[in-house]
């Protein structure tokens, strides 16, 4: 299941339905992404005072599902959620769940971090942050795509 | 044709989205490029980094040699940031 939303979301209240009924999971890896109060701004870190997500609805919702239906392909998956938010969001506040349940754990922790590895570089999301200098658009780091290079024969992306 | 601009290069622009009247002579994403840069300052500047900038043709990535045509829906924006 995929949802690209401006709310919030409650990590025990969705892990809850994701898992309801299905006692053939014996694990559920999540991760949460928060937004953190300092980002480094050519090289240095600055105090962000807020993030302005920005995506392209549609696209957006297309690469949710796709990814989410190759990551059930790679692993035995009984159930999975991506949720990323858009909007204003400031320090502290969620951006985005990823959680995965498996039979066994390791399944459920690959599958995790290769839909987070995946977000960073192909979902069509962009960071506009808030810092004293004004508003800066984070980049793409090197270390994020060589994340989600890791994953040999990733989905097309070109 | 639908265009659609993000991040920077929808400020550059200045328009989020457009339609356009594709000319006889583009066929490719490359050469739409060309075409829209002749266009004014605000264009050229967006697509200044061309290697650094991406193209989706009906929300799927494509390289800049893919065909175009009147009724695509074909959006162009910097590297993505989600997660």
């Amino acid at each position: 299941m995929i949802r690209v939303q401006e709310e919030d979301f409650d990590i025990g209240a969705e892990i809850a339905a994701l898992t309801s009924g299905k006692t053939m999971i014996g694990g559920v890896a999540t991760f949460t992404g928060l937004v953190r109060d300092m980002a480094p701004v050519e090289g240095v870190d600055q105090p962000i005072s807020a993030m302005t997500l920005e995506h392209y609805p549609g696209m957006t919702e297309k690469k949710l599902a796709e990814i989410e239906a190759e990551a059930n392909r790679r692993w035995p998956l009984d159930a999975s959620l991506i949720i990323h938010r858009y909007g204003r969001l400031e320090p502290g506040d969620q951006i985005v769940l990823v959680a995965c349940a498996s039979a066994h754990r390791q399944a459920a922790f690959d599958a995790c971090q290769f839909l987070m590895d995946w977000l960073k570089t192909d979902a069509p999301f962009w960071k506009l942050e808030d810092t004293d200098d004004g508003g800066v658009w984070v980049e793409t780091r090197a270390s994020d795509e060589a994340a989600a290079a890791r994953w040999t024969g990733k989905p097309e992306n070109t | 044709m639908k265009i659609l601009y993000f991040a920077w290069m929808r400020q550059r622009i200045g328009l989020s989205t457009e339609t356009v009247e594709l000319p006889a002579d583009v066929a490719t994403v490359d050469e739409l490029i060309d075409w829209l840069v002749g266009r004014g300052d605000g264009y050229a500047a967006a697509f200044e980094k061309r290697d650094v900038i991406r193209a989706a043709v009906n929300q799927d990535y494509v390289p800049f040699g893919h065909a175009v045509t009147d009724t695509d829906e074909i959006a162009f924006f910097p590297p993505v940031t989600g997660g």
